[in-house]
């Protein structure tokens, strides 16, 4: 790991001025970045340690709630609030990673995650266009069954690798962002970019500009849930996964929110879907015909075509149990 | 300000590269805590950090100035074991006990937030109170891994020392 110099923010105006310029990085729980400066694909000049940062979680006056960037995955998981009201984001969180790393881990810090991707990871041998612009992928040709099936290039196939991430999407999440240049609110399914030609600009965050609180408008589904399909039950990252909230009158659809993860470089919110599934039949039929369209555009790879059927019944699974009579 | 590690205040290191890890072992020689894959990915290093459980070897030493920090060396030793020590002993829940420093100390964490009614993934009903089960315990320990398979000790250990809490 090369020398770094380490400060700690006492606000966010602090943090913004000791990150400007330079290779300067936010620290949050540090749970990818220490490890990505170990393996020497991040090496920043400083830390500006940001945990100290406001990790309040608030109701809002529409009913909804606001999260300070540095709160603890845990935290948030853990809140009433996010548990009686928004039971698909604390199952997301819950599903990801491990007790000890959900501790650690910021809000800020998860939306900012860097992909998995190994190839991403090995510094001296692999190509990575996202690590060194221009370099080549050796994903596509390589060992890709994590890999995106949707919304990839020819430059990048890696997947967003965040659960949480997932259920914001189909909860319309809102990121509140401070800069140099003044405060702004990105909606979270504009928040992650699709890497066309330039997969190292992942976010829409600009140099100057840190994440401080993360806006959850008020949820209209009347039940809501997160599942996730992994290699080992516990403690890995996804294959599929869904997040999914319904509302369910008289047999038609009201309201539906769904977002995938594990198939695509960003939470994937399957807008397709939901239009087609939008007033109609809840029924599995309805279900796997929208999902077909949603995914008409996939573009799997050899070692991960099998995700398109894992996300159509995983779908349908969720959906399913959301409108069945079951409770 | 300073790091408080099992009572004792440590000044942080001058040097941010320093993990928390390697404060503790190769500095002030608490070597309970051990280097398993050094990336977040087997638990080993597991320690609390002001009582939650966090991994070492992803935590910046510099960060934890001002905070406290229990080891396995500070939750029990041979003269007053912690209950869990006694009770993984009891139930085989190791055998070459690489992992068991981390295992103790994320299961010491874990019976807290139990008692505080934190849900997991395998908890069907996210706002009732926590029923205690073999599969909550392994949901709830996945992020520590044993590779002498030690697990269905370790899970009894752990259940028994839940049930002489509950009693």
């Amino acid at each position: 790991m090369n020398p770094v110099s380490y400060h700690r923010a006492s606000s966010i105006d602090q943090a913004i001025q000791m990150v400007e310029g330079g290779r300067g990085r936010l620290l949050g729980g540090g749970t990818n970045l220490v490890d990505l400066m170990r393996k020497g694909v991040e090496r920043p000049s400083s830390l500006v340690d940001v945990t100290t940062l406001s990790d309040a979680i608030e109701e809002t006056s529409e009913g909804g709630l606001l999260i300070g960037a540095a709160a603890r995955n845990s935290a948030v998981a853990a809140h009433p609030q996010v548990r009686s009201r928004y039971p698909m984001l604390a199952r997301a969180i819950l599903a990801g990673a491990s007790a000890q790393i959900r501790n650690m881990a910021t809000m800020g810090g998860n939306l900012m995650q860097r992909p998995r991707c190994l190839y991403f990871q090995d510094v001296a041998g692999a190509r990575c266009n996202r690590r060194t612009p221009g370099s080549g992928c050796d994903a596509a040709g390589g060992f890709n069954r994590y890999h995106a099936i949707i919304g990839a290039s020819p430059a990048c196939v890696a997947t967003h690798p965040s659960d949480m991430c997932v259920a914001l999407a189909a909860l319309d999440a809102r990121i509140q962002v401070a800069g140099t240049r003044g405060a702004r609110t990105i909606p979270i399914v504009d928040f992650h970019r699709l890497p066309g030609e330039r997969p190292d600009l992942e976010t829409e965050i600009e140099p100057g500009e840190l994440i401080v609180a993360v806006e959850i408008p008020p949820s209209h589904f009347a039940r809501s849930t997160y599942r996730k399909v992994r290699d080992r039950a516990s403690y890995a990252f996804a294959l599929v996964s869904v997040a999914a909230g319904l509302t369910v009158k008289a047999g038609r659809i009201e309201e539906i929110g769904i977002a995938f993860g594990g198939i695509a470089p960003k939470p994937w919110r399957a807008f397709k879907a939901e239009t087609a599934l939008r007033g109609g039949p809840a029924t599995a039929q309805a279900f796997e015909a929208a999902l077909a369209d949603e995914l008409a555009d996939a573009t799997p790879l050899p070692g991960n075509a099998f995700k398109i059927e894992l996300a159509q019944r995983t779908l349908s699974a969720v959906l399913s149990e959301l409108s069945g009579s079951d409770r | 300000m300073a790091i408080r590690i099992n009572g004792t205040d440590v000044a942080a290191p001058d040097d941010a590269r320093v993990s928390l890890l390697d404060l503790l072992r190769e500095r002030l020689h608490l070597t309970g805590s051990k280097v398993g894959c050094n990336q977040g990915a087997c638990g080993a290093c597991t320690v609390l950090v002001d009582g939650e459980r966090a991994l070492s070897c992803l935590t910046l030493a510099v960060q934890m100035d001002g905070r406290s920090v229990t080891t396995i060396e500070g939750l029990g030793g041979a003269e007053e074991p912690h209950a869990l020590q006694t009770a993984f002993i009891e139930h085989d829940g190791f055998q070459c006990g690489y992992c068991t420093p981390g295992q103790i100390c994320a299961a010491a964490a874990m019976l807290r937030e139990i008692e505080a009614g934190v849900p997991s993934y395998v908890t069907l009903d996210l706002t009732a109170p926590v029923l205690l089960s073999r599969e909550e315990v392994r949901e709830r320990m996945s992020g520590n891994l044993c590779r002498c398979g030690a697990h269905n000790g370790i899970v009894d250990a752990i259940l028994q020392v839940a049930a002489e809490r509950a009693a």
